[in-house]
């Protein structure tokens, strides 16, 4: 079983967000989903400003096994990206839930984060995978 | 039911990540494919083959159905030891499966067959030989290791007894040696030096703890799939199958065509091809923006369309590399349907990496 720290929010489509205050949310892939897609080769991440909605494909992680759209967790901007994949793209596999984290979105409208599930919710659904 | 090799153990004992590879359960990675494969492009990597399929040809028309069997001639092989690349066509010129031969007499030869096909290739090769007196026997109590990387050798040495050491010096590539309870071949999968170890199963643990112990360090199929991509070697059942030519799978160079002869199974359905012209070819294409070239893809080209017949990215050069199948008019460059999407692509021949270095 992978790690699935209790403090974070998950979609099903394996990304997570973590609160950082102000309306402001860091947006990741799950350890379990690095695992699925294996050693990652390129990240290609939304610019700066965009705005996006829930659901939205707004990344790409490409492995060597797939490339894999990231959707937006939450509908807002685009208020930071992680640049240091450019260069690193194995940090998602290595601190998926720290240094790999993908972008930063300030939220448009927070009551969307109750459509998120909990770190127990998300386990049962990587569960029945 | 998934078989396992004797080495199962020894994988997870390494944190393997096991998969399902045609029917056997074999490690995937052990933690990370990339840096599996740089350990190979730089020092020394080891892989499990056991899975490959070992048959020995005995008897006195060995050469002969040899010779009837595969594309590539075995009199040209008259070292002790000498082995050859070659593959074993159908009659309408299809690849039913790729081949290494090892030759020891005239009347005691050794095939390395893949894993995957070991059954249509057990009933071909015991098809063709009810015509000639030889014995076929499958070696399943040998397992195989390979160790390759440029300290492939160095290292490797490390664990042989003296003797074996001495049967082994200076040993050219592409032979292989009986060197006291292992049989040493100089091939490999990788385009890096190094050794395919057979091994009895009894032995084959040990042996890999002692590589393990020597540096040598485990690497698994996704690693060998992405270093074979690399050093432009098919891959059967992606770059070539029972409906591919070997003229369209760069494989022209693995058959004899003297003496004009010696009637190897295909040989009418593909001297037609050569003559007309007919088949396609296969190329290497190289995608030096971000994105991975994937298998399966469509390709357009000067004259037409051809496919993708296996694509990674490559980790040696840090970009995306791939061999595809298509229109002999092909030209220097390409456009691939990626997501949806034509991406430029430059043709090159179909081989990107030798001896750690770029030779695109």
């Amino acid at each position: 079983m992978s790690n699935i720290p209790s403090e974070l929010k998950y979609a099903t489509s394996h990304e997570w967000v973590r609160a950082e205050g102000n309306g402001e949310y860091t947006v990741g892939i799950t350890e379990h989903a690095q695992e699925l897609l294996g050693d990652m080769v390129f990240v290609e991440l939304p610019d700066v400003d965009d705005e996006v909605d829930a659901g939205e494909d707004c990344a790409v992680a490409e492995s060597v096994k797939a490339a894999s759209d990231i959707y937006a967790p939450i509908g807002g901007t685009i208020i930071a990206v992680n640049e240091d994949l450019e260069d690193a793209p194995e940090t998602v596999n290595n601190d998926a839930y720290g240094d790999g984290w993908l972008f930063r979105i300030k939220a448009s409208d927070e009551s969307e984060l109750d459509n998120l599930l909990d770190a127990e919710g998300y386990a049962n659904s990587i569960d029945e995978d | 039911m998934t078989s396992k090799t004797v080495l199962h153990a020894k994988h997870l004992e390494a944190g393997a990540k096991m998969v399902d590879f045609h029917g056997w359960e074999m490690p995937i990675n052990y933690g990370s494919q990339i840096e599996e494969h740089h350990a190979v492009r730089q020092d020394a990597g080891m892989f499990d083959v056991s899975h490959m399929t070992i048959v020995d040809i005995e008897g006195v028309d060995a050469k002969a159905f040899l010779q009837k069997l595969v594309a590539n001639d075995v009199a040209k092989l008259t070292v002790a030891g000498k082995a050859l690349y070659t593959g074993m066509l159908n009659e309408q010129g299809g690849v039913i499966d790729d081949l290494i031969i090892y030759f020891f007499t005239e009347t005691q030869y050794r095939l390395v067959v893949n894993s995957a096909t070991r059954e249509k290739d057990l009933a071909h090769i015991n098809a063709v030989a009810a015509g000639f007196d030889v014995t076929v026997t499958e070696r399943p109590e040998y397992a195989m290791v390979a160790v390759q990387g440029p300290n492939a050798i160095a290292k490797t040495a490390t664990i042989l007894d003296e003797q074996q050491q001495a049967v082994v010096a200076g040993m050219k590539p592409f032979f292989g040696v009986q060197a006291g309870d292992l049989f040493i071949a100089t091939t490999g999968y990788t385009g890096e030096a190094g050794y395919e170890i057979v091994v009895h199963n009894d032995g084959a643990a040990d042996l890999w703890q002692k590589l393990l112990d020597a540096g040598v360090r485990p690497a698994g199929l996704g690693a060998r799939d992405t270093l074979r991509l690399e050093a432009g070697m098919n891959l059967y059942g992606s770059d070539m199958d029972e409906t591919v030519s070997p003229l369209a799978a760069n494989m022209a160079w693995t058959i004899a065509w003297e003496p004009e002869d010696r009637d190897f199974i295909g040989r009418a359905a593909i001297a037609k091809q050569r003559a007309e012209k007919s088949t396609d070819k296969l190329v290497g294409l190289v995608l030096e923006s971000k994105g991975v070239l994937r298998g399966g893809s469509k390709v357009i080209v000067e004259g037409g369309e051809g496919v993708i017949t296996s694509g990674t990215f490559s980790p040696t050069l840090g970009f995306s590399v791939a061999l595809a199948r298509v229109p002999r008019s092909v030209g220097e460059t390409a456009q691939v349907e990626m997501r949806k999407k034509l991406v430029d692509v430059k043709v090159v021949k179909p081989s990107f990496v030798r001896n750690g270095k770029s030779i695109i």
